[in-house]
C-alpha cells in the first residue's frame, strides 16, 4: 500500500533549496576564468592601494643620468621612464589613479543611473519624456567626444575628469535602468502585487528593485573598462591628471617618444591598462552567467 | 481602442460564471477591469452593492482583500527572487499581519493547495514545474481570504492531467471557502466543467449567455456553435471535415458596423451591418445577441 503513494509524491532527493545569493556564489567558485579575472584584480587593487609600501622609490623623483633603464636594469627591475624615475614605482602609484579615475564615474552612474531609470520606467509618462529625453542629449555625442569636451570645458584635474566620465556613465545606465523597469514593470507579478493592495513603494521595493538591480550591476560593470581607458585617454590627451603625477594614460603619453628607443619600457603602462580592463571585462561576464536566473 | 465595449453581467456569490472567448477577445482586460488594476474609460464596477471605481485609496486597499486574482501566466505571475512562501505571505504583510504570522499562514496555505511547505516553502519559483507555479499562484490569491476570486485562463498554460489537478483544487477550494468564481478561458470544455452560468464574448462584446447546460445543448449563437464545433471531439464518429469557423477576429481598432461576427458568420445578412444585435432571451436562463432569433413581432395576424 505504502509503496503506491511513496514514488508519485515524496521526492526521492530532498536537497535543501539554495537562496539566490548561494546559488550565485556556488556558480562563481566553479567559473575558473572569472576566478582567474578576479584574483588578477585583487592583486592589481592590493599592490595599487599598498603602493606607498610596495614601492621602492619616490615615483616623482627623477635623475638624469639613469634615463630610460631597460627593463631588468639594477635597482630597477621594470627599468626608468624618460626623466629616469623608477617605472616599478610608477606603475604602482599610476594604479591608484587610474582605478580611482575609473571606478568612480561607474559608481555615481550605478547610484544616479539605477536611481533615475528606475524612477522614469516606474512613473512613465511625463516623468520618463523628461528623464529619457533629457539623457538622449548626452547620449547624441560618441562617449570619447562627450568626454573630451566636458573635460576640456573645465579644464585638466582629476575631480573635473571624474565629473566629465560621471555625466558619461549615468545616461548609459539610466537607459539599461530604465528599460529593465518597464519590462518588469508589465509582469503579472507586479500587477499582483497591485491587485493584493500594496503602495508603491512596497512594490518597487520588494518586486521591482530586486529585479532590476541584478541587470544594472552587470551592465554597470561591464562599463568600467570603459571608463579606465577613457580616464587613461583623457590624461594621454593632458586633459586629466596633471604631470609630474603618475597616472597609466599619462605615462603612456611622455614615453610614446622614447618608443624607439627602448620600445619594453614604453609599453608598460599600456600593458597595465589593458590587463585592468581585461580582467573588468572578464569578472562581469562572469558576474552576469552568474547571476542569471535560469529556469 | 475599445478592448471591452457593453460588456454587463452580474455574478451571484458562491456562483461559477464562465467566460469564454477567442484570444484577444477582451477576457483579460475585462479581468483587470473587474479588479481596477486598470481604469475604465466608461462604466462601473459594484461589489456587495459599492461603488469599486468610487472607492477611495484606503477603502479599495480594504476591497483589494476580498476580490484577488489568479494569473494566466505560471513563469511571469511569480516574483523569481522570493521564496514562494514569501510570495504566498507578501499580500499579509501589506494588510499589516506581523511577519512571523503571515509566514505560518502562507505556510498553511501552501500546505492546502498540496505544495507541503516543508519542501517547498524555501524554494523559489523557477525550481517549481509548471503546475506547481499554478498553485502558488492560488494560495497568493486566496491567503487574504477573499470573497470573490478572478481566474484568468488559470489552467490554459498546463498539461491537461495538471489542468484537471488544479480544476478539481479549484473546486474543492470553492466549496470549502464559499468562494464565487469568474472563470476566464478559451478551452470550451473547462468552461464547461467548472462553470454555472457561461458568458460567450467575441471582440469585446457579449454575443451569448446562458447557463452551462443550455449553452452545450442548444447553443444559439453562430459564435458559439462555431466554438463548440470546434472543439476536438472524443468520438471518432464525429470527425471534422470542414473548419468550423475561417480567418481571424477582425482589428478591434476598426471593428465591423453593427454585429461585430457578421465578417465570419455563414448566415450574415444585410441587415447585421446596419445595427448591432441586442441581446435578447430565448429562454428563462438563455439570451442572445442575435437577430436570427428575434422574437417574431406579435401582432403578425
Amino acid at each position: 500500500m505504502a509503496a503506491t503513494v511513496a514514488l508519485g509524491e515524496v521526492p526521492v532527493v530532498v536537497a535543501a533549496p539554495m537562496s539566490y545569493w548561494r546559488t550565485v556564489r556556488w556558480r562563481l567558485a566553479r567559473d575558473r576564468a572569472t576566478l582567474l579575472a578576479g584574483g588578477v584584480l585583487a592583486l592589481i587593487v592590493l599592490s595599487a592601494l599598498l603602493a606607498p609600501w610596495l614601492a621602492p622609490y619616490d615615483p616623482t623623483a627623477g635623475s638624469i643620468r639613469l634615463r630610460l633603464a631597460p627593463v631588468g636594469a639594477p635597482g630597477h627591475v621594470l627599468g626608468t621612464d624618460e626623466q629616469g624615475r623608477d617605472m616599478l614605482s610608477r606603475l604602482l602609484w599610476g594604479g591608484r589613479m587610474t582605478l580611482v579615475a575609473g571606478l568612480t564615474p561607474v559608481l555615481v552612474a550605478f547610484v544616479l543611473g539605477a536611481g533615475l531609470g528606475v524612477l522614469a520606467g516606474y512613473l512613465g509618462g511625463i516623468a520618463n519624456t523628461l528623464i529619457m529625453r533629457t539623457m538622449d542629449v548626452f547620449y547624441a555625442f560618441p562617449s570619447v567626444l562627450l568626454a573630451i569636451a566636458i573635460s576640456g570645458a573645465l579644464g585638466p584635474g582629476l575631480a573635473n575628469t571624474l565629473l566629465s566620465l560621471s555625466i558619461v556613465f549615468v545616461p548609459r545606465v539610466v537607459r539599461v535602468a530604465e528599460s529593465a523597469t518597464v519590462q518588469v514593470k508589465s509582469l503579472e507579478y507586479i500587477a499582483a502585487a497591485r491587485a493584493s493592495g500594496a503602495g508603491v513603494r512596497a512594490i518597487v521595493r520588494h518586486h521591482l528593485l530586486a529585479n532590476v538591480l541584478g541587470p544594472i550591476l552587470v551592465f554597470s560593470s561591464t562599463q568600467v573598462s570603459l571608463s579606465i581607458i577613457l580616464a587613461a585617454g583623457l590624461s594621454f590627451l593632458g586633459l586629466g591628471v596633471t604631470p609630474p603625477a603618475a597616472e597609466w594614460g599619462l605615462m603612456l603619453n611622455t614615453l610614446r617618444q622614447s618608443i624607439y628607443v627602448n620600445a619594453l619600457v614604453p609599453a608598460l603602462p599600456g600593458l597595465a591598462i589593458f590587463v585592468t580592463s581585461m580582467a573588468f571585462n572578464l569578472l562581469s561576464d562572469g558576474l552576469r552567467d552568474a547571476m542569471e536566473i535560469r529556469g | 481602442m475599445r478592448a471591452v465595449d457593453g460588456v454587463s453581467f452580474a455574478v451571484a456569490p458562491g456562483e461559477t460564471l464562465g467566460i469564454v472567448g477567442e484570444s484577444g477577445c477582451g477576457k483579460s482586460t475585462l479581468a483587470r477591469l473587474l479588479l481596477r488594476l486598470i481604469e475604465p474609460d466608461a462604466g462601473g464596477v459594484t461589489f456587495d452593492g459599492e461603488d469599486v471605481r468610487a472607492a477611495s485609496a484606503s477603502r479599495m486597499k480594504r476591497l483589494r482583500r476580498d476580490m484577488q486574482l489568479v494569473f494566466q501566466d505560471p513563469y511571469a505571475s511569480l516574483n523569481p527572487r522570493l521564496t514562494i512562501e514569501d510570495t504566498v505571505g507578501f499580500s499579509l504583510l501589506v494588510h499589516g499581519t506581523p511577519r512571523a504570522e503571515a509566514r505560518e499562514r502562507a505556510r498553511a496555505l501552501l500546505g492546502r493547495v498540496g505544495l507541503d511547505p516543508r519542501l517547498y516553502g524555501r524554494r523559489y519559483a523557477h525550481e517549481l514545474s509548471g503546475g506547481q507555479r499554478q498553485r502558488v499562484n492560488i494560495a497568493r490569491a486566496l491567503v487574504l481570504d477573499p470573497r470573490l476570486l478572478v481566474l484568468d485562463e488559470p489552467v490554459s498554460a498546463l498539461d491537461k492531467s495538471v489542468q484537471a489537478q488544479v480544476l478539481n483544487l479549484l473546486q474543492e477550494l470553492k466549496v470549502e471557502r464559499a468562494l464565487t468564481y469568474v472563470f476566464i478561458s478559451h478551452d470550451l470544455n473547462v468552461i464547461e466543467y467548472v462553470s454555472d452560468r457561461v458568458l460567450v464574448m467575441y471582440l469585446g462584446e457579449v454575443v451569448e449567455t446562458g447557463s452551462a447546460e443550455a449553452l452545450a445543448q442548444a447553443p444559439k449563437h453562430p459564435y458559439t456553435q462555431a466554438l463548440f464545433a470546434s472543439a476536438p471531439s472524443m468520438d471518432p464518429d464525429r470527425r471534422m471535415d470542414r473548419l468550423p469557423i475561417a480567418g481571424d477576429p477582425p482589428n478591434p481598432i476598426d471593428p465591423p458596423s453593427g454585429c461585430r461576427f457578421r465578417t465570419r458568420c455563414p448566415f450574415a445578412m444585410p441587415r447585421c451591418a446596419e445595427n448591432p444585435p441586442p441581446l435578447v432571451p430565448v429562454s428563462a436562463t438563455h439570451e442572445v445577441a442575435c437577430y436570427l432569433y428575434e422574437p417574431a413581432p406579435a401582432a403578425l395576424a
